[in-house]
């Protein structure tokens, strides 16, 4: 399965990882809009991005989240009911929102574009063996 | 229409459109009227606006439903009339998915049990779909000249009424059906919700309803109960078999909130919260309610047979843990979309071993606490399976667990008193921890076997005159022991050493449940009520504080069944009970959805107003003073001596606190002596409470009260006008008054 593996060491904090994933799923340059959050921590650069665990998958009360043929965890938002229980369950706090873009959350679904955008190479989109 | 359906295509007897207004800001502005005609199938169908005043000062929810059904009946309309109705709505929360507890309403009606208003909620996809299609309330009034199925199309902006085809009115065959009769296919299942009721509407005043919802994990309807006062009796009365709502689409800002980010971030703050520390708390998402069992037990709180006894050697037969093996785990509980807290639990793959559906591999819905212990210990019954078979079959039939539970307890302890016999119960030995017998009591009552089972089915206060009268038994032992107070009976705790309690279960509009206050720990067992002032204190703010949650569309368990972990740090006493922060997301999501804000002072102000009105409205009904406040004797302290040796030091020393020595008096003298001064206890605790809450010695409000509350409109103060009367002020503020002429 498809999985973003993430190299905080490596980072620079330059955030150019969130600039795209902004643009690209929202149309606006906002860090509350990207998928990918890159957190400064006494000097070290966080990552926090989803990891496609799936834990939210059973917590869904409408099944919206299930995993696609390449492993992936999507969010059908035609059955989601945007309750944020995901949000809320994600063993990793990766699953976000903003009411003022959508009522549903939204996550890193490995498409690979922030990793193309990071100047260090501190994301890469893997395949990994399916659990 | 699905196929695998057993029932026959449904008559259309009439069919309406409407235009449906968009809600905002939490509410449609319009409510629903049903009319069945009297019995002549004259069908009438209207919307009807929202006023503003009806906004300002009924809220939603509960307040719609008594203000509605005020407008509907008249002074001596009972409770099979034609003009009574019952009316169900949400309130400006419901339908809201990011907020635990969103999806709950209130069903309002005239009682058959208490003869004066009921209201009782009830979790499940109705009231959220109701207002999605249009709808802050429902109405639904008259009566059908036929079985008939009363269906809402949210989709289609319809309502129907259907001659219902259904040979069969038990609740879990109806539901199921309806599911699939309205469906497209199996997954359009979670697009309907009905309410139905069962075979013991039919001759029980304990009738309850079932609302529904589709599990799509399970493939499976579940039901959630508004159980409580006999709502279940009205509708089948009415000639309704179930009335069925469908709503396809929906998005998560159908409210369409003044600011949506708000409930989002405290939503998904306490999910958060939820996810984090529910294992190490409540454990709701493991056991539910029933997680209550034996901390019950440990503080002498849990009722076993027939509240005489707070605790069973036999607890870990029907303990949390019992019961978590029992539930199916890791499922998406919630009875709506979006409750993380996900007590809803349910067990699968259940054979039933008793009754009409024997042999039947089915779900049971529950057990919850209340019937864990109504229909468990209070039967001196420890035995889990035997419970949630009990269940079933008390949701299947429509009965209320609670009233169940308290009425056959009420009955054993009269069987073993010998009250009644055998030839009265018609062959049935009602000893407690008699399984089989007790079993069959249910069915029968649900069946209206006999003249027996019909009379207890009515409830204890009925119950109790029946038994005088043809079985010559003693109606004043009988009504110390009968946990019953306005008709209703007490839910499944013992309140006997907490004052407050006293207050929490029959000082209440209604009558002895537990959703207006709860307060054994905060006073008997942390101390911190010690005055009457400090314990009327309480028993104001806490019945008008969980009453908010009536008139909201909101579930009151997510409010303290779930606490931040600093909560008993950071506050203490009473402010910690009250969970500030969480109050403080409720007054922040109001005020994100109806863009008005709220303060904990309005929050209070809005319960105040309806709770009042809820008074009256049992004033005019003929009920709604002190002399239907009563506390049965069971309610105070122990009334046989095996109850008070099961605790003789305890007891012994309580009679010391009232400065008398139990040395050399008997059991029995003992037992009359701590009821004599409970007594004068109680009677100082309802001077205390009236007096807070605004209302004369008789327990009616006063004219200064509803004045500002906003209350005074002229047929409520020509009311009022009527029964208070002089001798019934208070002397303080006759003194007042004079001291100010």
């Amino acid at each position: 399965m498809k999985v973003l593996q993430v190299m905080a060491e490596k980072c620079v904090q330059c955030r150019e990882c969130m600039s795209a994933c902004a643009k690209v799923y929202f149309k606006e340059d906002s860090p509350n809009f990207s998928r990918i959050k890159v957190i400064d921590k006494t000097g070290f650069a966080n990552l926090n991005v989803c990891s496609q665990c799936g834990a939210c998958i059973g917590v869904c009360p409408t099944e919206a989240l299930e995993r696609d043929a390449g492993g992936v965890v999507q969010l059908r938002k035609n059955k989601c009911t945007s309750c944020l229980m995901c949000v809320g369950f994600c063993p990793s706090a990766s699953m976000f929102f903003d009411g003022s873009k959508q009522s549903e959350p939204f996550k890193c679904i490995a498409c690979g574009i922030c990793a193309k955008n990071c100047p260090v190479g501190a994301l890469v989109l893997m395949n990994v063996p399916n659990n | 229409m699905m196929k695998n359906i057993e029932m026959q295509p449904m008559k259309l007897l009439a069919d309406w459109s409407f235009k449906p207004k968009k809600i905002n800001r939490g509410y449609s502005g319009e409510t629903l009227y049903i009319g069945l005609g009297k019995k002549d199938g004259n069908y009438i169908f209207e919307q009807r606006p929202v006023s503003d005043d009806m906004i300002e000062k009924f809220t939603g929810g509960r307040g719609f439903g008594l203000r509605l059904l005020w407008n509907a009946v008249r002074n001596d309309t009972k409770w099979n009339d034609p003009e009574n109705e019952i009316v169900i709505a949400g309130g400006p929360f419901c339908g809201i998915t990011q907020y635990p507890g969103a999806g709950k309403c209130y069903s309002v009606f005239l009682s058959p049990a208490t003869k004066q208003t009921y209201n009782s909620n009830a979790g499940g996809y109705f009231a959220p779909f109701l207002k999605f299609a249009g709808f802050d309330a429902m109405e639904l009034q008259g009566k059908a000249d036929r079985d008939v199925v009363v269906f809402i199309d949210g989709d289609n902006d319809k309502v129907q009424i259907f001659e219902s085809t259904l040979n069969d009115i038990n609740a879990y065959y109806v539901s199921e059906e309806l599911h699939k009769y309205f469906a497209k296919d199996e997954a359009d299942q979670r697009t309907i919700s009905v309410i139905s009721t069962g075979e013991a509407s039919r001759t029980s005043y304990w009738s309850g309803m079932n609302f529904s919802f589709y599990d799509s994990r399970r493939k499976a309807v579940r039901l959630k109960q508004a159980g409580r006062g006999g709502g279940g009796t009205v509708l089948r009365d009415k000639g309704v078999v179930a009335l069925v709502v469908k709503r396809t689409h929906f998005t998560g800002s159908e409210n369409n909130p003044a600011d949506l980010s708000v409930i989002q971030k405290a939503g998904a703050s306490l999910h958060k919260r939820i996810h984090d520390h529910d294992d190490e708390q409540c454990r709701m998402r493991a056991v539910g309610t029933a997680h209550l069992t034996e901390i019950m037990n440990d503080y002498h709180l849990l009722p076993v047979n027939n509240y005489k006894f707070g605790r069973h050697k036999d607890i870990d037969n029907i303990s949390s843990w019992t019961y978590t093996k029992h539930f199916t785990q890791g499922m998406a509980d919630g009875c709506w979309y979006g409750c993380s807290l996900a007590c809803a639990k349910a067990v699968d793959h259940f054979q039933l071993q008793t009754g009409p559906c024997r042999g039947k591999e089915v779900i049971v819905d529950g057990p919850e606490y209340e019937t864990a212990a109504g229909l468990g210990s209070n039967l001196g019954i420890f035995d889990a399976v035997w419970t949630i078979e009990a269940n079933f079959y008390a949701d299947h039939y429509a009965l209320d667990t609670i009233s169940l539970g308290t009425g056959i307890a009420w009955a054993c302890e009269c069987y073993e008193l010998g009250l009644i016999n055998k030839k009265n119960t018609h062959g049935l030995e009602l000893t407690f921890g008699n399984k089989e017998d007790l079993m069959e009591l249910i069915h029968r009552i649900a069946h209206g076997a006999d003249d027996f089972a019909v009379a207890l089915g009515r409830g204890i206060a009925e119950a109790k005159v029946y038994f005088h009268e043809h079985y010559g038994a003693d109606l004043d032992v009988m009504t110390k022991i009968g946990m019953e107070c306005q008709g209703l009976e007490a839910s499944e705790y013992r309140c006997q050493e907490s004052i407050a309690q006293w207050g929490g279960y029959f000082l209440t509009l209604k009558g002895p449940q537990h959703d207006e206050a709860w307060l054994i720990f905060m006073d008997m067992v942390n101390k911190q009520l010690p005055s009457y002032e400090d314990k009327a204190e309480a028993l104001f703010f806490f019945p008008n504080f969980r009453l908010w949650f009536s008139l909201q569309g909101l579930c009151k368990l997510p409010w303290n069944d779930i606490e931040p972990t600093d909560n008993g740090l950071k506050y203490k006493g009473i402010e910690a009970a009250k969970i500030p922060e969480h109050l403080q997301n409720y007054l922040d999501i109001y005020g994100a959805i109806t863009g008005k804000p709220l303060t904990q002072e309005g929050l209070i102000e809005q319960s105040e107003k309806v709770y009042n009105f809820e008074r009256i409205f049992n004033l005019r009904m003929g009920r709604g003073t002190s002399a239907y406040h009563i506390a049965p004797d069971r309610g105070l302290g122990p009334v046989w001596e095996d109850e008070w040796d099961a605790r003789a030091e305890y007891f012994d020393s309580k009679l010391e606190e009232f400065g008398s020595d139990p040395k050399g008096r008997s059991v029995k003298e003992k037992i009359e002596l701590l009821q004599k001064y409970r007594r004068v206890q109680w009677e100082e605790l309802k001077a205390a409470v009236y007096r807070r809450r605004g209302w004369n010695r008789n327990g009616i409000p006063t004219i200064a009260t509803v004045k500002r509350l906003g209350l005074d409109y002229p047929d409520v103060v020509a009311l009022l006008e009527k029964h208070l009367r002089p001798e019934d002020e208070w002397e303080s503020s006759v003194t007042e008054m004079k001291a100010k002429a």
